[in-house]
């Protein structure tokens, strides 16, 4: 028997995930050196906010079980022993702690990005499509 | 003797430890293990300073891996490869081709993308060895001396040992053979999918030879099941699995469980049954028995051929001469360093190799490296205790989206790498995504020499 070689699991990794190795990877380490610089700068957590991601990290933690079952071409009904819910646990785990932290971190520093306001807008305002249908109704937004 | 008996053998090497058991940490990793990711912790041995040529007949799974981790090991050698293939084919691709969930082109890579750059590589085959004079001779008359060789031919598919089998046929009027390549795979496939549609009689078998992944024909017999459940054509279908011999898998832990799940399925077992001959126009499959020939007609089967060692190996002065291996032309090695038994300056590996166990990729890669620590030894002058003691790991699907993780060694013990974690005799997910998303990037990793 052999002990797992971290250079191996590397290469094996790199072969596996491609491009998205480095893009997750970015990500991951994007997400928890604004999370950690938040925290120094803040030097608390913020409860409501903490909570608020943990709720929006939900979300992440389906979608790792929905990207796994995807590329797996099979699915968590397929869960045949106690190994096997442990692993839909870790994956859904995984997705939802590096959901919560990139979240955490994202609204911590909303109001530090520069030209956030007219981001927010761009997301508030409904598109341009939808302001053409929306502008025939009586009750429409098109004027706001 | 039982010819079922399919390996993804174990290096033992002097410095390793024993397996940690980690086991919750390991559950993540646990992912890549069947796949032959558990490695040796040690750290990379020394560069050997030499100067042999070495040559490597063979550029597949263990031609490859060779010539990576010669490169590698040795420092100043001289290394050529010789295979007329250009494609690479991963042939474990097989399977999910074949059950539609992979395109043909999912098996098939380029041969030279694989090459160190040191490596010469000569496209021709290997007419003859010439293990007397240290050289062989190519399919072009080129004569190529060395001071090592690796052997690395593999099998040849002798489809022409069955009468009537016509291989330009496969694809259509119900005839499947998964084995013979990724195309052949996908128009089993497309077979398979009009067959589904409607249900029927369908035959299953494995040949009485020695073969690659002996899992592969109980597989496909459990992936035929679950599809015609999914389409709702099983209870108008009959499933029958004709074994060579009086079991299932040579491994009799694991034939026994894949019995019970068969009876589970309900999927009819025969018994030393052979195929013979087939007629493809009139579905019709011949099979010998003790008792004599047995007809069997039939609405789908996957003819799985006799396999035996590559041609040019087989008819060389390498192959065993007498006992069980020698009527197939299988190579004299020594079971433990894969060296030839009477050509100490030859090594064979892979499927070519005369040892009970380890026609599967996952065997190349436990028995490669310790075939080259045992030659890099040689060439630094010291000793090495490399050893393959015949460990074998098979995700056996046994429906889409589950599999057991069947792992096991010469002497048929069951060797799981994460015992109370993946059970071995346990129809797992965690062993199907495991042969989904982690056995590929594993073996290409191995042909890279970087797992
Ligand atoms: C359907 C199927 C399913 C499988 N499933 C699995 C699985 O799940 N897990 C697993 O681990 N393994 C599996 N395998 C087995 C695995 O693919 C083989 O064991 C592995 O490829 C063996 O490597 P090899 O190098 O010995 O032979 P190969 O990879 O077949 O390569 C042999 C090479 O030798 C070359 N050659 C032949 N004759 C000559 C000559 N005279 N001169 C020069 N070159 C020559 C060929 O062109 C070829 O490139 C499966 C195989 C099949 C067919």
């Amino acid at each position: 028997m052999q002990e797992l070689d971290p250079g191996v699991m590397l290469a094996v990794l790199l072969e596996m995930m491609g491009i998205w190795f480095w893009l997750l990877g970015l990500l991951a380490v994007i997400g928890l050196v604004s999370f950690g610089w938040l925290l120094v700068r803040e030097r608390a957590l913020v409860a409501s906010r903490l909570v608020r991601a943990q709720a929006f990290a939900l979300l992440a933690g389906a979608g790792a079980l929905v990207l796994m079952a995807h590329v797996t071409k099979s699915g968590f009904t397929d869960a045949g022993g106690p190994v096997d819910w442990l692993l839909i646990v870790a994956i859904f785990a995984g997705g939802w702690i590096g959901g919560t932290i990139l979240i955490y971190a994202l609204m911590g520093w909303w109001p530090h990005i520069p030209g956030h306001e007219r981001l927010a807008a761009l997301f508030a305002r409904p598109p341009p499509g939808s302001l053409k249908r929306s502008s025939r109704l009586p009750s429409g937004r098109a004027g706001s | 003797m039982s010819y079922s008996r399919r390996a993804l053998q174990k290096v033992r090497l002097p410095t390793q430890t024993g397996l940690a058991r980690r086991e919750f940490l390991q559950l993540g990793a646990a992912g890549l293990a069947g796949a032959g990711l558990l490695s040796a912790c040690s750290p990379r041995p020394d560069r050997v300073q030499t100067s042999a040529h070495i040559v490597i007949a063979g550029a597949g799974a263990a031609g490859l891996t060779a010539a990576s981790r010669l490169a590698q090991r040795l420092d100043g050698a001289r290394i050529t490869i010789i295979d007329p293939r250009v494609r690479h084919l991963y042939q474990p691709g097989f399977t999910l081709i074949a059950a539609g969930l992979q395109p043909a082109r999912y098996a098939v890579s380029n041969t030279g993308s694989y090459l160190p750059r040191d490596v010469n590589w000569i496209e021709a085959g290997v007419a003859e060895f010439d293990p007397e004079a240290n050289a062989v001779v190519t399919s072009t008359g080129q004569r190529v001396e060395y001071d090592y060789l690796f052997a690395a031919v593999g099998i040849d598919l002798d489809y022409d040992a069955i009468e009537g089998m016509d291989t330009s046929l496969i694809g259509q009027n119900g005839l499947g053979s998964v084995y013979h390549s990724p195309e052949a795979a996908a128009a089993t496939w497309r077979e398979l999918d009009r067959f589904a549609e409607t249900g029927g009689d369908a035959l299953f078998l494995r040949p009485a030879t020695e073969m690659k992944c002996a899992g592969a024909p109980l597989k496909y017999t459990f992936i035929v099941d679950d599809i015609l459940r999914r389409r709702g054509t099983r209870g108008r279908s009959e499933l029958t699995y004709a074994a060579h011999n009086n079991v299932l898998f040579s491994v009799p832990i694991v034939s026994e469980k894949v019995r019970m799940l068969y009876q589970d399925r309900e999927v009819d077992t025969l018994y030393s049954h052979v195929l013979k001959s087939i007629d493809p126009g009139a579905r019709r499959a011949v099979f010998d028995t003790p008792g004599g020939e047995v007809e069997r007609p039939y609405d789908f089967i996957n003819v799985i051929p006799p396999m035996r060692a590559a041609t040019a190996l087989r008819n060389s002065p390498l192959a065993w001469t007498s006992g069980p291996y020698a009527f197939d032309g299988w190579a004299e090695v020594d079971r433990h360093t894969l060296r030839h038994a009477r050509f100490p300056n030859v090594f064979v590996v892979g499927d070519a190799a005369g040892v009970p166990k380890g026609k599967t990729a996952a065997s190349v890669k436990w028995q490669v490296p310790v075939a080259i620590d045992h030659l890099a030894a040689e060439l630094a002058g010291t000793q090495s205790g490399s050893r393959y003691d015949g460990y074998t790991s098979c995700p056996l699907i046994t429906r889409l989206g589950r599999a057991m993780l069947v792992e096991f060694d010469y002497q048929d013990n069951l060797t799981p790498s994460f015992p109370g974690v993946i059970a071995p005799l346990e129809e797992l997910w965690i062993s199907w995504v495991m042969k989904t998303i982690a056995l590929k990037p594993t073996y290409v990793s191995m042909l890279r020499g970087e797992a």
